[in-house]
């Protein structure tokens, strides 16, 4: 029996909103193409270069937020109900959660667009980050609030869910992929709330008119206080996977279970009193607070090395299972032809070195060299743009004939998917990494300038630009052949044949049982969590709204 | 809870690595001195810059071979080093104070640490020594409408006694 067979109405929740993630991966990514071939000069025919920076907002909201959204709301909605083993409470108060994300999506989205039909009033030129004083069109902001509201509904579906399972089941631990959904899903109703806060007590009503004006670093400072968190966010949904799915398609079982659930628990503790690391060089921040977030960050580091430890021990219990023997032999056993085993865990491997860019990243002095470069788009896109990007991808794989019973389409297609990602990825992103490294800023439509020359430390500049041409239209490449292969599964009919896939996750090696209870205690995560936020956030905040909330002030600018 | 022996050892590892990382930094702060952009530069009413320090942007001289440089960044040009590039002597100790009218700018002089953000209401105070002539541009790195990729820059750091004989 498949997912869809038992929970026929969850499924289609799951598949809907798959689909809609997967529609914004496929424009954001045509969009991530352009912008590879226009930033470098290859080929500037599609857009102009005061519209690329339409464009890129449509990149960054589309795949930093709507796809990377609606594909967790997917894979948490299946792995809440397939491990509580019963369907969400009510199909009318999912839907409605899932139609308020999607008009707040479609509105967002819409108005980014209208800047590119000179006619249309709408315009949202403002990248993903919306800095004030630039001002958007209203709708945008209420586009985005509206998502994020849906959202958070998505996560009282899910407490719902569990709560009667709850009362069902007095005695019981949360089942593993339950407790990841729940402690992602408190890590963001911490964090949304002050992008919720920035959108609807400042950005909107002074787009409105409302308000005349609002301080451009208080309104940056709610932004990251919730911009790196939402880091997390595109990530736990990928541990989800590697952890729970990933063991299974390498043919073993998870190692730890109790790990798992302390990773997700100092995820939840850490992953907010950090947001000043997108900061160190703003002015009017004092230089101690920054050195917390510096701290607070690296220690984050240690639940994605912890994460690592697992994934490699689950792959290579899971290969030993097939047969695999050696230090590294074992290596060869793995299913690498399977496009599920191979997508998590080429996206694992471009995950560990985002890791390393990330820690200079985090580094407070070395950050100087490498502050809105190409350097930094160059490390997400291997964190987000692969680690989960990826896994999503190769999750869809496993999931979608479970999720609409037709056995998956275009097989050769997607067993080479996966590889042809991981070459464009490591064309583009190891040539932005140095372009960065010579100074080249990101976001902008044409990095040549009249007076300066950038001086590669590594290679020369003209070969980067001609990497990260090619490498970005390989990706968009492997994204077609996904989506072919995603849509054709779809829209395929089940055919008479049987499904192929066996939906079972087997036990842990060590399971929750030899853990302490503690760890699932959720309501005193959550107040260690808002503790060492108020310690990181309460003084600058302060600080910053002494000399009144609206102040130093900025009346908007449009553009 | 029972560990592996070998995640005992990962782990061990791992907090090894994020405490070495934090004493580099420290190190860096301590040892080299190397100052992070803090609130030093102070707020400012970035409606009314002309009755502040910025209202002629530009080099002042302000001891034996110190310098200050006041730089507006606004959309699309920075004042000084767009129509006209930054000039300070070479041997010098230069503190630049960048604040901007309208959005959110960047100043990143390519090919040195000085790299900051322009906001309004805030000042950005960074020093930086240059001990030999040289041509440096300035980016600004930070999205700030559509005209920014023309924004750009320079600052020349001429010999000292050609310095002193044309003035600033
Ligand atoms: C076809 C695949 C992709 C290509 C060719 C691509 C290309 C690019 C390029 C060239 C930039 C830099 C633009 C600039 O700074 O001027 C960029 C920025 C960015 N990309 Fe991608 N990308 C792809 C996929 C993705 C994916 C899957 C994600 C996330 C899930 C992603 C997230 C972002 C974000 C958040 C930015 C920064 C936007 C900003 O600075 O406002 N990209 N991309
Ligand atoms: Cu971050
Ligand atoms: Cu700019």
């Amino acid at each position: 029996m498949a997912y869809v067979d038992d929970f026929p109405t969850d499924a289609r929740i799951v598949r809907w909103n798959m689909l809609v993630a997967f529609t914004a991966l496929g424009i954001g990514g045509l969009f991530g193409m352009i912008q590879g071939l226009h930033r470098t000069g290859y080929f500037r025919g599609f857009v102009s270069s005061a519209d690329y920076y339409t464009v890129l907002t449509g990149h960054g909201v589309l795949l930093a937020l709507v796809f990377t959204t609606f594909a967790l709301c997917g894979l948490f909605t299946w792995g809440v109900t397939r491990s509580l083993d019963r369907p969400l409470p009510s199909a009318r108060f999912a839907m409605t959660w899932f139609g308020l994300m999607l008009v707040g999506a479609v509105m967002a989205a819409v108005t980014i667009l209208g800047g590119l039909v000179p006619q249309m009033p709408l315009n949202a030129d403002v990248l993903y980050t919306f800095y004030a004083p630039m001002k958007a069109h209203p709708a945008f902001y209420a586009g985005l609030a509206l998502f994020i509201v849906g959202s958070w509904l998505a996560g009282v579906d899910w407490f719902r869910t569990y709560w009667r399972w709850r009362g069902d089941n007095p005695d019981q631990r949360i089942p593993l992929q339950t407790f990841m959904a729940l402690t992602t899903m408190l890590m963001w109703y911490i964090s949304s709330a002050g992008v919720a806060v920035e959108v609807l007590v400042f950005l909107l009503p002074w787009s409105l008119g409302l308000i005349q004006q609002v301080d451009p670093l208080l309104t940056r400072t709610l932004f990251w206080y919730f911009g790196h968190p939402v880091v997390y966010f595109w990530l736990m949904p990928a541990y989800f996977i590697w952890y729970t799915v990933l063991p299974k398609l390498s043919g073993g079982r998870l190692f730890s279970d109790p790990l798992a659930r302390v990773v997700f628990v100092l995820f939840l503790l850490l992953s907010t009193p950090v947001g000043f690391h997108h900061q160190y060089v703003d002015p009017g921040i004092p230089e101690g607070f920054k050195f917390i977030a510096m701290t607070n960050t690296m220690f984050l580091l240690l639940p994605s090395l912890l994460t690592a430890f697992t994934v490699v021990a689950s792959m290579e219990h899971g290969a030993r299972q097939r047969g695999g023997e050696g230090r590294l032999g074992w290596l060869r056993e793995l299913p690498w032809d399977e496009p599920a085993f191979a997508g998590c865990a080429l996206a694992g491997l471009m995950f560990a070195a985002g890791g390393f860019s990330g820690m200079i990243n985090a580094g407070m002095n070395i950050n100087y060299l490498i502050h809105n470069t190409l350097w930094v788009p160059g490390h997400f896109h291997l964190t987000v743009g692969t680690a989960s990007a990826l896994t999503f991808m190769a999750a869809g794989y496993w999931l979608f004939p479970q999720i609409t019973g037709n056995r998956l389409r275009f097989r050769s297609l997607a067993t080479i998917q996966p590889y042809v990602w991981f070459i464009g990825m490591t064309l583009m992103s190891n040539a932005m990494h140095r372009a960065g490294l010579a100074g080249i800023p990101r976001r902008t439509a044409e990095p040549q300038y009249d007076s300066i020359t950038f001086q590669g430390v590594v290679g020369g500049v003209s070969e980067m630009r001609l990497q990260i041409a090619i490498g970005g239209t390989i990706l968009f490449l492997g994204l077609v052949l996904f989506l072919i292969v995603i849509f054709g599964t779809w829209l395929g009919g089940s055919g008479n044949d049987s499904l192929r896939v066996n939906g079972a996750i087997p036990a842990p090696l060590s399971g929750p049982e030899h853990s302490p209870r503690i760890l699932d205690n959720l309501k005193l995560w959550t107040a260690v969590a808002i503790l060492l936020i108020v310690l990181a956030y309460g003084l600058p905040l302060s600080a910053m709204i002494s000399d009144g909330l609206f102040a130093p002030g900025s009346p908007p600018i449009p553009v | 809870m029972e560990i592996h022996r070998y995640e005992k050892i990962w782990t061990a590892v791992a907090l090894l690595l994020i405490v070495g990382l934090i004493a580099t930094v420290t190190y860096g702060a301590l040892g080299p001195g190397v100052k992070m952009v803090d609130d030093s530069g102070g707020t400012i009413d970035a409606d009314s810059l002309g009755d502040t320090e910025f209202a002629d942007p530009g080099v002042t001289k302000v001891g034996e071979d110190q310098y200050e440089v006041h730089v507006v960044a606004r959309q699309f040009l920075f004042q000084p080093g767009t129509t006209s590039p930054i000039r300070v002597p070479a041997n010098s100790e230069v503190t630049f104070y960048i604040t901007s009218p309208d959005v959110v700018h960047g100043f990143e002089i390519a090919g040195t640490n000085v790299n900051t953000m322009a906001i309004p209401g805030q000042v950005a105070e960074v020093t930086v020594r240059f001990d030999e002539p040289a041509e440096y541009g300035i980016v600004c790195h930070e999205y700030c409408g559509a005209g920014h990729h023309t924004m750009a820059g320079q600052l020349v750091v001429v010999p000292e006694d050609e310095y002193d004989t044309e003035g600033s």
